[in-house]
């Protein structure tokens, strides 16, 4: 019967251990495990985006990465997003712009635009849209969340 | 998910031997994004999962002018189209490394996957066909090469043998004169399942009037992707011209063998590698003569 793993991580910038079996995803993991319940369950597919997390740079579907495949890498879940000193500009506009409704989409949708505008603060509304396109909302229509994006980024 | 153990080799020896020692009790893990959903959908099962984004030669991508492309297996996509000079020297890979999924899917899906994983709509495969790419193979019986087109033998099966990995994709150097192009057609703009696609590439002379060459290749029309050799053979030697291309897509269309499913019907999806073909064919040709 196979056990549980110790897994070494980074996580919002803090070295952390813990202990999983190898079936279980770092979504699982992450709200399971460590109680981090900021990153949600949508599909488990890998079709929603609400599971998106940075690893080591990247957004990917946690739902679809082996917690155990976190060893020794860096990540940043949407507790990680605001700072001591205040929300992430991302956040407040999402808040002023009326960006949410029932919000499960939210932290996902948050943290992929997040990784766009740190990759590119000048991204347009056309990139915003294809950037997004991994993210599901089945509340607001998506304008509002573009809208949002759009606000903070350095695009005229 | 089933419970499984998990181990991530660093050589490929070292996954050779638990693969091969393993039979069909071991899965190869590359990005996951088909291999998790598989198994947490239940449609496979392993009792142990090999990580093999671990191996350093899994991870290479290689450009040299003179010797082409070594890409290996588990690369994910956005490291392909985000290095300049292989989305220079390969737009018509790019094409398809920028299709699959979303950004969060490309973060992790590799071509390596999209290949071995063998669906009839794999995005990756006509393009890497079209490209005359080659999978070089390593097994408990040393190594080998298969054409990209003789690689997917089911659905859902490939050419490996117990114990074999697909180390990397070997993709030659793109000639002067020369172009590529992948389309698909899906209802929505991202995230689905080709209905149809098409991978065309071209070798022009150096008046950039005449083919030299040419190689197309289908997705989602067979149960494995299509290498419709006569469509692109049909080519060689011609004047560019609407009708050779017209030509070439209606052997393209005899060469689809297609099913009609939710996605769509035979007649649509005949009818649609019709018109990718030209499309794709025409963007080539435009690519070729530095367009
Ligand atoms: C939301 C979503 C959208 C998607 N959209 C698309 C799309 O638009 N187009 C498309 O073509 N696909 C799509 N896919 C499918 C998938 O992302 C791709 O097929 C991807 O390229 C698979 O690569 P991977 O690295 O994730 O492979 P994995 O899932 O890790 O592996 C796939 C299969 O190949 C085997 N394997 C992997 N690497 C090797 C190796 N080196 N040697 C031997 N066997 C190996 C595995 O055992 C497994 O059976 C989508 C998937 C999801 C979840
Ligand atoms: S829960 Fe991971 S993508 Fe939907
Ligand atoms: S706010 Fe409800 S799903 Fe987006």
């Amino acid at each position: 019967m196979p056990g549980v793993t110790q897994v070494q991580t980074t996580l919002n910038g803090e070295v952390i251990n813990f202990l999983c079996e190898p079936r279980q995803s770092l979504l699982e993991v992450l709200r399971d495990v460590l109680g981090m319940t900021g990153t949600k369950e949508g599909c488990n597919d890998g079709n929603c985006g609400a599971c998106t997390i940075i690893l080591d740079g990247r957004i990917v579907d946690s739902c679809l990465v082996l917690g155990v495949e976190a060893e020794g890498r860096d990540i940043t879940t949407i507790e990680g997003m605001a700072s001591p000193e205040g929300l992430h500009p991302l956040q407040q506009s999402f808040l002023e712009n009326a960006a949410l409704q029932c919000g499960i989409c939210t932290p996902g949708f948050l943290l992929a635009s997040k990784s766009l505008l740190d990759q590119e603060p000048e991204a347009d509304e056309g990139r915003i849209r294809h950037w997004l396109a991994g993210n599901l909302c089945r509340c607001t229509g998506y304008d509002k969340i573009v809208r949002a994006v759009l606000q903070v980024s350095k695009a005229k | 998910m089933e419970p499984f153990d998990f181990i991530s080799p660093s050589s490929i020896e070292e996954a050779v031997k638990t693969l091969a020692s393993s039979g069909d009790q071991a899965r190869i893990l590359a990005g996951g994004t088909d291999m998790l959903v598989q198994m947490r959908a239940g449609r496979r099962t392993a009792p142990l999962v090999v990580d093999i984004k671990g191996i350093p030669e899994l991870n290479v991508m290689s450009y040299d002018a003179s010797k082409g492309l070594t890409l290996g297996a588990a690369v994910p996509c956005y490291r392909i189209y985000q290095d300049a000079t292989v989305a220079t020297a390969y737009p018509g890979l790019i094409d398809s490394a920028f299709l699959i999924g979303g950004i969060q899917i490309q973060g992790r899906a590799s071509i390596g996957g999209n290949i071995c994983n063998a669906a009839p709509s794999g995005d990756a495969i006509p393009a890497v066909i079209a490209l005359g790419g080659v999978c070089n193979v390593t097994g408990p019986n040393g190594t080998r090469e298969i054409l990209c087109e003789d690689f997917c033998t089911a659905p859902g099966r490939n050419a490996l043998e117990n114990g074999e990995i697909l180390v990397s994709i070997s993709i030659p150097a793109p000639q002067p004169n020369a172009g590529a192009n992948y389309l698909r057609f899906i209802p929505r703009n991202e995230m689905d399942i080709a209905v149809a696609g098409v991978g065309s590439a071209v070798q022009l002379d150096a008046s950039g009037q005449n083919f030299v060459s040419a190689r197309i290749a289908l997705a989602s029309v067979a149960p494995t992707p299509v290498f419709a050799k006569e469509a692109g053979d049909s080519l060689a030697g011609k004047a560019v011209s609407e009708e050779a291309v017209q030509q070439a897509s209606e052997l393209a269309m005899a060469a689809a063998k297609p099913i009609s499913d939710m996605r769509g019907t035979i007649r649509q999806r005949t009818h649609l590698i019709g018109v990718l073909t030209r499309r794709t064919l025409n963007n080539a040709i435009e690519r070729a003569r530095g367009g």
